[in-house]
């Protein structure tokens, strides 16, 4: 391959001053945001943690009636922090979005969520908001 | 009867019984205290059954299941207990198709049985179907020389109850949340407290006496109404008595206490049970520190965590025993020497096991 001529040397080294330039300029974006930006995104959350808080509260489509809240009252004896953990009942390590579908076929006698479903996402926002503030506990039984 | 009975030999002993053709089986050693002077008896206790209505004749599964099994091993208890009572919120939305299947279910009960108003009873068509059915929601009676009253801790203030809300259906179902901050404290109020201190003034402070009431009356957590708001003036009341004993439902799980001369204590759901309050981090609670916690509930077996219970009453002060489905039973008696109940298992912190341990 022969070498290229000068004015494509210097287009290459154009390029690259550019691209750098981006680089830069891409860097900049990720690192830098405001406090309107925080307020958002926790806006964003906690519109999320309410719509959750709805499901939870009766607004999850249940055949047979029953809620979430009735049996765990501001999420309580969830313990959110101790998953993933070893299920005895599973035999084996489950997250707790696993734990949710169980609660949901059977008490609420009603079809699982996929893990990645809004619904499961808001429910899961809502249950750990509500143990804010407890440290992690990865397992514990 | 010092050890509480497991459940597999309860079952085992009631099941031969049963094909026998339910011959007494002896379940209950009443020992007679020295100092009582007085014929000994026992009485069942059943509560919380949440009976939910879902369409047509269609009602929860889960909760039926409850109170059924409860109705069939209060059944099997020998020697029979004098009476029974019921602890309150037999249905979920206060729909009378809730209140007469319940009562249905209940009717297969040997024996009289006394009842209890619940807020879930109460709060669509303030407690008219119920008392339709099971008579007055607060009275008294006399059994064996002991004096038992019978209150209605559930009702609360005018503004809440008439005022606030647009259905009587959208009443009830903001009371059903426990866990509602729209929610209103519970009372016993104005006009009950003057009643008992009428119904108090007829009797010696040295008779026994036992109070139902639906919510406890001492306050525990007020976020999920595991509170009375006007405890204290009640408590006041029953002060001059010598052995005073407040059993209590609505709290789904084992509580018990000792204020002054009150021994306190809850008794189980048949429906499903309620976390501890402490499990709730965002908000201070107040437990009993007598209290040893029920065992945390499995929840792939769907009676873990329920139960009823059966109380004797020969020292004048109560021994619950707590019958619990998939769970040893427990029983809490009144400790003379201590001189409040204790868990005749577990008080002992070198003797709790984990499963008690909650966060």
């Amino acid at each position: 391959m022969k070498r290229g001529k000068p004015e494509g040397r210097c287009a290459a080294a154009g390029a690259l001053a550019a691209a750098i330039l981006l680089g830069f300029a891409v860097a900049a974006s990720a690192d830098e945001f405001t406090r309107q930006d925080l307020e958002r995104w926790q806006g964003e959350y906690m519109a999320v943690v309410k719509k959750g808080e709805a499901l939870f509260h009766g607004g999850l489509k249940s055949t047979n009636t029953v809620s979430c809240d009735q049996c765990h009252p501001d999420a309580a004896d969830i313990h959110p922090e101790t998953y993933p953990k070893f299920q005895r009942q599973l035999g084996r390590v489950a997250v707790l979005g696993e734990m949710i579908n169980w609660c949901i076929m059977n008490p609420l006698q009603s079809k699982p969520l996929a893990l990645d479903d809004p619904r499961m996402v808001a429910l899961q926002a809502y249950i750990t908001f509500e143990r804010r503030g407890v440290a992690l506990a990865p397992g514990k039984h | 009867m010092r050890r509480p009975i497991d459940r597999r030999e309860f079952l085992k002993r009631g099941g031969a019984l049963l094909a026998a053709g339910a011959l007494p089986m002896s379940l209950v050693e009443i020992a007679f205290g020295k100092d009582s002077g007085r014929e000994g008896f026992t009485f069942a206790y059943l509560s919380d059954s949440h009976i939910t209505h879902v369409r047509g004749r269609e009602f929860v599964r889960n909760w039926d299941r409850g109170l059924i099994q409860a109705v069939a091993e209060a059944n099997l208890l020998d020697p029979r207990p004098d009476f029974i009572m019921y602890g309150g919120d037999i249905a979920q939305l206060g729909k009378r198709e809730e209140i007469d299947h319940g009562l249905e279910i209940l009717s297969g009960l040997r024996g009289e049985v006394r009842y209890v108003m619940g807020e879930h009873d109460y709060y669509l068509d303030l407690g008219e179907h119920w008392r339709r059915r099971l008579g007055p929601d607060h009275y008294s009676f006399r059994h064996k020389g002991v004096q038992f009253i019978v209150l209605n801790s559930i009702l609360t203030d005018d503004d809440w109850t008439h005022r606030r809300w647009p259905s009587a259906a959208e009443r009830m179902h903001q009371m059903a949340r426990l866990d509602n901050p729209q929610g209103s404290p519970f009372m016993v109020g104005e006009a009950q407290r003057a009643w008992l201190r009428g119904e108090l003034e007829k009797v010696d402070t040295d008779t026994p006496l036992v109070v139902f009431s639906h919510s406890p009356l001492q306050k525990i957590y007020k976020g999920w109404n595991f509170w009375t708001d006007d405890a204290e003036q009640v408590q006041a009341l029953l002060k001059p008595f010598r052995k005073v004993t407040v059993l209590y439902g609505h709290v789904h799980q084992i509580q018990y206490n000792q204020i002054g001369n009150i021994s306190f204590h809850s008794v189980m759901a048949t429906a499903w049970p309620w976390p501890y309050p402490q499990s709730f981090v965002q908000s201070p609670s107040h437990l009993p520190k007598l209290t040893v916690p029920m065992d945390r509930a499995n929840p792939f077996f769907e009676r873990d965590g329920t139960g009823w219970q059966f109380i004797d009453l020969h020292t004048g002060n109560a021994d619950v025993h707590y019958l619990l489905p998939d769970n040893r039973n427990r029983v809490v008696a009144y400790d003379t020497a201590a001189g409040h109940p204790v868990d005749r298992e577990y008080q002992d912190p070198k003797r709790r096991i984990p499963p008690q341990t909650r966060y």
